[in-house]
């Protein structure tokens, strides 16, 4: 078993903000089951923050405490704020990850951002269509 | 084995009175040795460990006999000893070749047959997978390998003091084999080699182990070795029969408890001891992680447990896909093991999938698509 810290152990024994949004205000999915590690994640977007971040995520121990990690820092920030949340500082909230367990990070925050890029989009089009 | 650390620490290669202790004691270890698989004392060379037997057998049989030629024939699901000593041999100028196995992980006699060549020198088949407890028929690809006057090793690291063997009856020239398997010490394993058959030593040095292996004898272990062989042999029905019961218990049993579970390996025709299962749309590491929580110790072909970051090429080689070996799971009993353990583990194993599916993307797409279906 890979030397998690704590922190890594907490977050996967204790997921916080497992499950799906229905009618999310945006979806962002990554990676693939054949590398070994599938996040989605959700978000309802209210005044132009993140008021509720909801993920589910097939994948190692690590995996899961990186998606749980995120939803939490991901919360109630502004979208701005969120887009700023980097692997680096995943990694550094859980109290480090293994080497080869660190592009987990990526992952979560890659899910996060393009859910938040699809909420975008997609209030952009409405934008487009209404003017 | 202590003795052999502190009083009776003399080298076997000596001549005086102390060397005398520890090469006698090494004697019986490699008579004790000889008899779990029915051969001669003196064709069992002492290795320290599985690995160094399995790359002594293919890289040392190899290259014995490269006048004759250099093609060498393994199956898909070695052990990396022996599929990375081959790549060796690529290194080396050998061409190797690499016999599939079918979706139970068996090799059929047949395919190692097209694969001989009239340059092939060697064929190396595992007797049976740890991973997913498949036992092959070696003595049937023995009646190949005679016909055609080829070499055949078998790694038996997980057989050898598991399963009632004989070499003789197996038809094989050469046979890898390691005490961890069977309660004996780390650092102690031996490669039997069938009288005639020439090998190469990888270690030059002395002439311990017939000149085959130069280097002092690890005595303690080997001693160890020897200890466990004769306790595996007089206690193999009985070990046999209480592993098998625990087997084939949870290998029936926790499929009920679990949809979407898929046993790896051959259904009756594997390792006594080995349940090994893919568990649909989760990961392996994960459920390894919660089962460890709860006192159960197991491992997993996922490659997120692999530190290679790769699935298990077993399960890649068996035909199953990279999404499905990713929740491969594998319990190996013990003897200490009781029936009351696999009543635990039927118990807390339910609520943990049922937990990470609950987590699973994967799964949420599969109960939508199934509903949609309906």
């Amino acid at each position: 078993m890979p030397v998690y810290s704590d922190k890594v152990m907490e977050y996967f024994t204790n997921p916080r903000n497992v499950g799906e949004i229905e009618n999310p205000d945006g979806v962002g999915e990554v990676g693939n089951p054949v590398c070994g590690d599938m996040m989605t994640f959700y978000i309802k977007v209210k005044d132009n923050r993140l008021d509720d971040v909801k993920f589910k995520t097939f994948g190692c121990g690590a995996a899961i405490a990186v998606s749980s990690m995120v939803s939490e820092m991901a919360k109630g920030k502004t979208l701005e704020e969120a887009l700023e949340i980097t692997p680096r500082l995943v990694a550094d909230e859980l109290e480090g990850l293994p080497k080869q367990k660190l592009h987990c990070s990526n992952l979560g925050a890659q899910a996060l951002h393009k859910a938040i890029q699809d909420y975008l989009s997609k209030k952009k089009e409405v934008q487009n269509n209404g003017s | 084995m202590m003795p052999y650390l502190d009083e009776a620490f003399g080298n076997p290669s000596c001549l005086h009175s102390w060397g005398d202790v520890a090469r006698e004691a090494m004697e019986d270890a490699r008579a004790q040795v000889a008899q779990l698989i029915g051969a001669n004392a003196e064709e069992i060379i002492f290795t320290s460990s599985g690995t160094e037997s399995n790359n002594l057998a293919v890289k040392g049989l190899a290259l014995a006999q490269q006048n004759k030629g250099k093609h060498v024939v393994v199956s898909a699901i070695e052990h990396f000893s022996v599929l990375h000593s081959a790549r060796t041999l690529e290194k080396w100028g050998f061409e190797i070749s690499l016999v599939p196995v079918d979706r139970d992980g068996v090799v059929n006699p047949e395919d190692v047959r097209k694969n001989l060549r009239k340059d092939t020198v060697l064929v190396s088949i595992m007797h049976a997978s740890s991973e997913v407890g498949t036992i092959e028929p070696i003595s049937e690809i023995a009646k190949v390998t005679k016909e055609r006057g080829v070499v055949f090793h078998t790694d038996a690291v997980a057989t050898v003091g598991t399963v009632p063997l004989k070499v003789k009856e197996l038809g094989v020239d050469a046979l890898s084999l390691a005490g961890n398997q069977f309660y004996g010490p780390k650092g102690a394993g031996a490669l039997w080699v069938r009288r005639g058959v020439r090998i190469i030593p990888l270690l030059d040095g002395g002439v311990q182990e017939g000149g085959r292996r130069a280097g002092t004898e690890n005595i303690p272990a080997i001693v160890g070795l020897g200890k466990a062989a004769k306790l595996a042999k007089a206690n193999m029905a009985t070990r046999m029969e209480h592993l098998t019961y625990l087997r084939d218990r949870l290998l029936t049993e926790l499929p009920v408890k679990i949809d979407h579970v898929a046993v790896t390996g051959h259904q009756s025709n594997r390792l006594p001891g080995n349940v090994s299962f893919c568990v649909e749309f989760i990961e392996g590491e994960a459920m390894l992680m919660l089962l460890d929580s709860q006192g159960v110790a197991v491992t997993s072909g996922s490659a997120c447990t692999s530190m290679a970051l790769k699935a298990s090429h077993v399960l890649i080689a068996m035909g199953i896909s990279h999404e499905l070996a990713q929740g491969s799971i594998l319990f190996s009993f013990g003897l200490d093991n009781t029936a009351e353990d696999v009543d635990y583990v039927l118990e807390v194993m339910p609520p943990i999938v049922d937990r990470l599916r609950q987590m699973s993307p994967l799964y949420a797409k599969f109960i939508k698509s199934s509903k949609g279906g309906k």
